[in-house]
């Protein structure tokens, strides 16, 4: 049980994919203009990531080795079809907005990272726990950059108005720099920040090291 | 040819692969710290990306979209919803056939790639540029045009990040921001940088 809840808890801050482990970026930062189509993404990455981690473990004895990759790549691939064809058919507006974003779960480094490195070893159950624990903490990641964005970008969240903006007799004037691409990088290179300060043991450290003589802070 | 001049530019500018549209981030941020390294994995990726473009632009017209079996007399099928996994498939296998060439006959730049090139199946700008290709219904000429552009875009800032990495080497980067925050930054102005060049004709 306890493991059960380690497998699940992890990735949210103590191992998170988008931050720690360097994985499924692409998606994370293209569709967090706005916190809608980031919602439906989060939901469509955490059910491929469950779906497909418990269908691989279930035959992983029986994968040889060698083709390993193509067959992973094929289950994930069948479980992301089905779900681009749900949200065709039942949100075809933000399904058009997520553009090709959906087929690109297949490339999320996420679902197949957690295949190679923890549904190959482990059983059905705790594969299954292990792909919604990683996708929660992809998707912490993500609603968190949304809001960011779309709150300071067009003082909307989910499309109502929370900061009226000036444009409609409000006080707050739009950041438009927030709907534009670099801003997705300074968020999330910030939110890296925030965390490894939180949790040192995260850090990275660095290849050369300034010698503390010569640092040019004041002290 | 205009036309196809423009292509090219938006391709690899206007719309960066790695900048505008966040694909191929995943490789972007791990690979990006040696020049060498990154050249090597730029040509790979402009290679992979001029040759799948096209042939999966001729699968998608000639058998999975709608109406396109009828040069077999079955013009009511539609596959397009097989169109995900024989992409991905296509990708898979033109990565394993560059790496067994690659292994063949250039052994030094298939070392130095290493764990990367059988990355690139997973690489989403690869898939990223054929979704789009398919996407905009480009014709084929213009697929390939797509292809060489957006790979070599991609392949540019990835050199280009690599480089302003080797020299941050020796800078004072706060503790928690060191290694991954502070790449996210640099992407990120690199990004505003290629902004810019949006709205360019020629």
């Amino acid at each position: 049980m306890a493991d059960a809840r380690k497998v699940l808890i992890d990735p949210l801050v103590d191992n998170n994919p988008v931050t720690l482990q360097v994985l499924g970026i692409c998606s994370a930062l293209a569709v967090t203009t706005a916190l809608l189509p980031a919602l439906l993404m989060c939901i469509a990455m955490t059910s491929v990531a469950m779906l497909s981690s418990a269908a691989i473990s279930s035959i992983r004895h029986h994968i040889p080795n060698n083709i390993r990759i193509i067959v992973q790549m094929t289950i994930i691939a069948s479980f992301v079809i089905v779900v681009d064809q749900l949200l065709k058919a039942y949100a075809f507006e933000t399904s058009k907005q997520l553009s090709v974003f959906v087929g690109l779960i297949i490339t999320n480094c996420i679902i197949l990272g957690r295949a190679e490195a923890y549904a190959m070893k482990h059983g059905v159950g705790m594969s299954f726990l292990d792909g919604l624990g990683n996708g929660l903490g992809y998707s912490l990641v993500l609603i968190i950059v949304a809001i960011a964005r779309e709150l300071f970008g067009a003082g909307t969240l989910l499309g109502y108005e929370i900061l009226p903006l000036t444009g409609n007799g409000g006080w707050y004037e739009a950041n438009g720099m927030m709907l534009l691409p670099p801003s997705a990088f300074f968020i999330i290179g910030l939110l890296i920040w925030l965390i490894r300060t939180l949790r040192p043991k995260q850090a990275e450290h660095p290849d050369y090291q300034i010698h503390k003589v010569h640092r040019t802070e004041v002290l | 040819m205009d036309a196809y001049i423009n292509l090219f530019v938006k391709a690899a500018f206007v719309e960066n692969l790695a900048l505008t549209f966040f694909l191929g981030m995943c490789t972007f941020l791990a690979v990006s710290k040696r020049v060498d390294t990154a050249i090597g994995l730029g040509l790979a990726v402009v290679a992979v990306q001029t040759i799948t473009v096209p042939v999966n632009y001729l699968i998608n017209e000639f058998l999975l979209k709608a109406g396109a079996l009828s040069w077999a007399g079955l013009p009511e099928v539609d596959l397009s919803f097989l169109g995900l996994v024989s992409y991905i498939g296509v990708i898979a296998a033109l990565v394993q056939i560059l790496e067994m060439t690659l292994d063949r006959y250039f052994p030094k730049l298939y070392n130095a790639l290493g764990i990367f090139l059988p990355l690139i199946t997973v690489n989403c700008a690869i898939l990223g540029g054929t979704l789009f290709m398919v996407e905009r219904q480009y014709g084929f000429s213009e697929s390939v045009v797509y292809g060489v552009g957006s790979g070599a875009g991609w392949a540019i800032a990835l050199i280009a990040l690599a480089g302003i990495r080797e020299k941050l080497r020796y800078s004072d980067v706060p503790n928690g921001l060191q290694g991954l925050g502070i790449t996210f930054i640099i992407v990120g102005l690199m990004s505003l940088g290629f902004m810019g060049l949006s709205g360019i004709q020629l």
